[in-house]
């Protein structure tokens, strides 16, 4: 790939993070939206994200699992600071943003981008992919060495689109032709962090692989980091280094892939590989597989105690009584459960 | 071109005769850019208690398949030729009312989304209770109870209470149980079932998965599966269907197709997905460029632009569409001109490593 970004990008070299800050560290973070319910309209308040921690360094990857409703897109959200957060705190190269303004964003919305999972509605269909790539550039007004249109051709051949098709619409784009034009976009800015909600779910395989592999390589190159969110375990392998698995507004494991993918430790982690169906398994019938019951519970009223245990096979009084708060353990994952797992998954 | 399920005799509850059978099926539709071949010559066959997997990537012509079985489209902008016999039966050409009644007692269809099926402002109850009077007019309470029973097969806690509910009121897993219900109202001897689980989470779509497996054993019903997840097809599949730009480029059953696939576009598709087993810190192996306009199919063998293995020098590849041939195999046929056992050879040594196997 040729990098014209990162020659303009010589600023950009990796800062030693030898004092150990994390680019991005958040703790507690919390949304409640309040909602009207019932017929009489009284307040009630959903628990979308629940008092959540972690951390993402220098060009390293997290992804955020779970199921639908867990709370990823929301805690992506106020990551960038599109929503603001209910409480908690949110530190990016160790400066405290979350009451931040958008007067005092602005210099710091360089650093932090979003990529959005639908490639079709993400793109305004009235403008020129040339337009859409140079939005950022120019809401900035940051005019590059060579002039926008450069530098916005540049950024289409980094993401593997024609530079010529500077003056095409979105329509005239496939979907994973358009979900490079969205990655050309996070781009521009030349962030350090980009946020990535669901970006290759609505991609054919073979499409998927490609855009994959490209985050990959861009990753590589400008020494990105990521929170990439998507519930396919399997891309999420082959993306991330480190994994953290939500559960109802709630952070229930973090760990490497190492730890997460062969010793999960977490039941509801078990039971999420678990059911995924695997090419290479076929014909071998009777694999220990875990079945979950049921659905999530809501978040307007979640379960006391551990939030997973309405399906937990392994819940005990305990569980109900005491929530239990995300520990480090011997493998060296962060796991919050009474009685964790051991040992590889079968 | 003859691509028949033929492995049906070695299954102890399937009946010998094929339920569905379709011939050469050809369906295109006039668009303002032009005639577009959604389906261009697909055939195969399905006996009861069987699952047929097919798969392949957005446009490939999976929908318009199952549609056209359903007898879903709209006859003045689609030409349908070809045969498509239900229980010996022939289909096409059928008028409104005789497809009317087909639908619902011979073949039942469960979509994506259960939300495009269910209707916002009725019971799940009613709507399942309404599907059931299509086919037994006038009875009523019979229909009611067959409601409440079939939302408590499919795993609807406190059936009862929920037939009274509206769809806005269950969740994505259960509205597509509800939908599944309804489907099975009338025990249909066919069920298609397109990308039943692609919006749900993993863990209700195995539940979904485990659901529709239980109950084809009970109503020994015939299930056509249309997904592009191989994972979904190589835990629900008999037989396997691949298909690329309204062909079926590869057809077999579970084990041949994705254990010893020879097509060079099956190959891909194995290679581009990502698995939770191998090596994750290489690249993924994806097929180069994008799937094709169906408008506009490409010369010859449809995917010979993607393939890394067309014959170079003015080959057949680019100018003669490749037939679907027996290979070695009984009951696996492939469309491809590499000579079999090239193709074996290439999957041998060069492709199996890679795949997600
Ligand atoms: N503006 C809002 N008002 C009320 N509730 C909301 C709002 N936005 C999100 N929620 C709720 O918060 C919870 C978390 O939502 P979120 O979109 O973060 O989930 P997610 O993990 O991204 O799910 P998915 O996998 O479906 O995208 C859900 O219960 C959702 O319904
Ligand atoms: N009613 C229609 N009119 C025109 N084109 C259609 C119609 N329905 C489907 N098509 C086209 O037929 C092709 C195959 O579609 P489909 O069977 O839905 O693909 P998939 O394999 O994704 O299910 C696509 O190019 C689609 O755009
Ligand atoms: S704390 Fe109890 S209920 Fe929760 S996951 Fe652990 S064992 Fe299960
Ligand atoms: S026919 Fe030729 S182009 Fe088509 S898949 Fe076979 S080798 Fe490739
Ligand atoms: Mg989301
Ligand atoms: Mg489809």
């Amino acid at each position: 790939m040729s990098d014209p970004i990162v020659e303009s990008a010589g600023t950009a070299v990796k800062q030693p993070s030898s004092d150990g800050t994390p680019l991005l560290s958040v703790e507690g973070l919390t949304k409640h939206f309040p909602v009207r319910q019932g017929v009489f309209g009284g307040k009630a308040l959903v628990r979308a994200v629940d008092g959540v921690d972690f951390s993402v360094d220098r060009g390293q990857t997290l992804g955020l699992v779970g199921e639908s409703g867990c709370g990823k897109t929301t805690t992506g959200r106020m990551v960038v600071k599109l929503l603001e957060s209910t409480s908690g705190r949110i530190m990016f190269e160790g400066r405290d943003i979350t009451h931040m303004n958008r007067a005092q964003m602005r210099p710091l919305r360089h650093d932090l981008q979003i990529i959005f999972q639908d490639p079709y509605s993400s793109l305004n269909p009235r403008h020129t992919v040339g337009k859409i790539v140079a939005m950022p550039l120019q809401v900035n007004g940051i005019t590059p060495p060579g002039g926008v249109k450069k530098r916005v051709q540049e950024l289409l051949e980094t993401v593997g689109l024609n530079p010529e098709h500077y003056n095409r619409y979105p329509h005239e784009f496939s979907g994973g032709q358009r979900q490079r034009i969205g990655i050309a976009r996070a781009l521009a800015l030349r962030p350090k962090l980009i946020v990535a909600d669901e970006p290759v779910s609505a991609l054919d395989v073979s499409i998927q692989a490609q855009v994959i592999n490209l985050l990959r390589e861009l990753q590589r190159e400008f020494d990105l980091a990521f929170v990439f969110i998507a519930h396919d375990l399997a891309v999420v392998r082959h993306f991330c280094q480190r994994i953290g698995v939500m559960y109802l507004g709630k952070m229930v494991e973090v760990g490497d892939r190492t730890q997460i993918y062969e010793e999960p430790a977490h039941p509801y982690t078990r039971a999420l590989l678990s059911a995924v169906p695997d090419v290479t398994k076929i014909g071998t019938e009777g694999r220990e597989r875990i079945r979950l019951e049921g659905d999530v519970p809501t978040p307007l009223n979640p379960p006391s105690g551990c939030r997973f245990r309405t399906r937990c096979w392994k819940a005990q009084e305990k569980c109900a009584e005491v929530e239990p708060p995300l520990l480090q353990i011997g493998t060296g994952q962060q796991v919050a459960c009474h009685f964790p797992e051991t040992g590889p998954v079968s | 071109m003859t691509a028949t399920a033929s492995s049906a005799a070695t299954s102890g509850v399937a009946d010998d005769r094929p339920y569905l059978e379709v011939d050469d099926l050809r369906v295109q539709f006039k668009t303002e850019d032009g005639i577009v071949r959604a389906v261009d010559g697909i055939s195969f066959a399905l006996p009861r208690g069987r699952t047929l997997g097919i798969v392949g990537e957005s446009g490939s012509g999976k929908s318009v398949t199952s549609l056209t079985v359903m007898g879903l489209h709209n006859a003045a902008r689609t030409r349908i030729t070809g045969s498509i016999k239900l229980d010996g039966r022939e289909i096409v050409g059928l008028d409104d009312e005789q497809v009317r009644r087909m639908r619902g007692r011979d073949v039942a269809m469960i979509f994506q989304d259960p939300l495009s099926a269910l209707h916002p402002y009725y019971t799940i109850g009613k709507q399942i209770s309404e599907a059931y009077l299509v086919h037994h007019p006038g009875r009523k309470a019979e229909a009611r109870k067959r409601a409440i029973e079939m939302l408590d097969r499919v795993g609807i806690p406190q059936p009862k209470k929920r037939a009274d509910q509206y769809p806005h009121e269950f969740s994505g897993g259960m509205r597509q149980r509800a939908m599944i219900a309804m489907a099975l109202v009338n025990d249909p001897s066919l069920l298609i079932a397109d990308e039943p689980t692609t919006a749900l989470d993993v863990t209700v779509q195995a539940q979904i998965l485990d659901l529709l497996e239980d109950l084809q054993r009970e109503f020994n019903s015939a299930i056509i599966m249309i997904t592009h997840d191989l994972g979904v097809v190589s835990q629900v599949a008999d037989e396997v269907m691949v298909m690329y730009g309204g062909h079926a480029i590869e057809f077999g059953s579970v084990e041949q197709v994705l254990r010893s696939p020879q097509h060079p576009y099956a190959w891909g598709l194995l290679q581009s997905v990502p698995s939770l087993r191998g090596n994750a810190e290489e690249d993924l192996d994806p097929i180069p460029g994008s799937p094709p306009s169906l408008i506009n199919l490409p010369s010859g063998c449809a995917f010979h632009p993607r393939c890394a293995y067309k014959m170079v020098g003015g080959g057949p590849c680019d100018l003669e569409v490749p037939e679907l041939l027996p290979t070695a195999d009984a009951g696996h046929v492939v469309a491809c001109h590499l000579p079999e056992n090239e193709r074996r050879r290439v999957y041998e040594e060069e492709i199996k490593l890679g795949a997600a196997q």
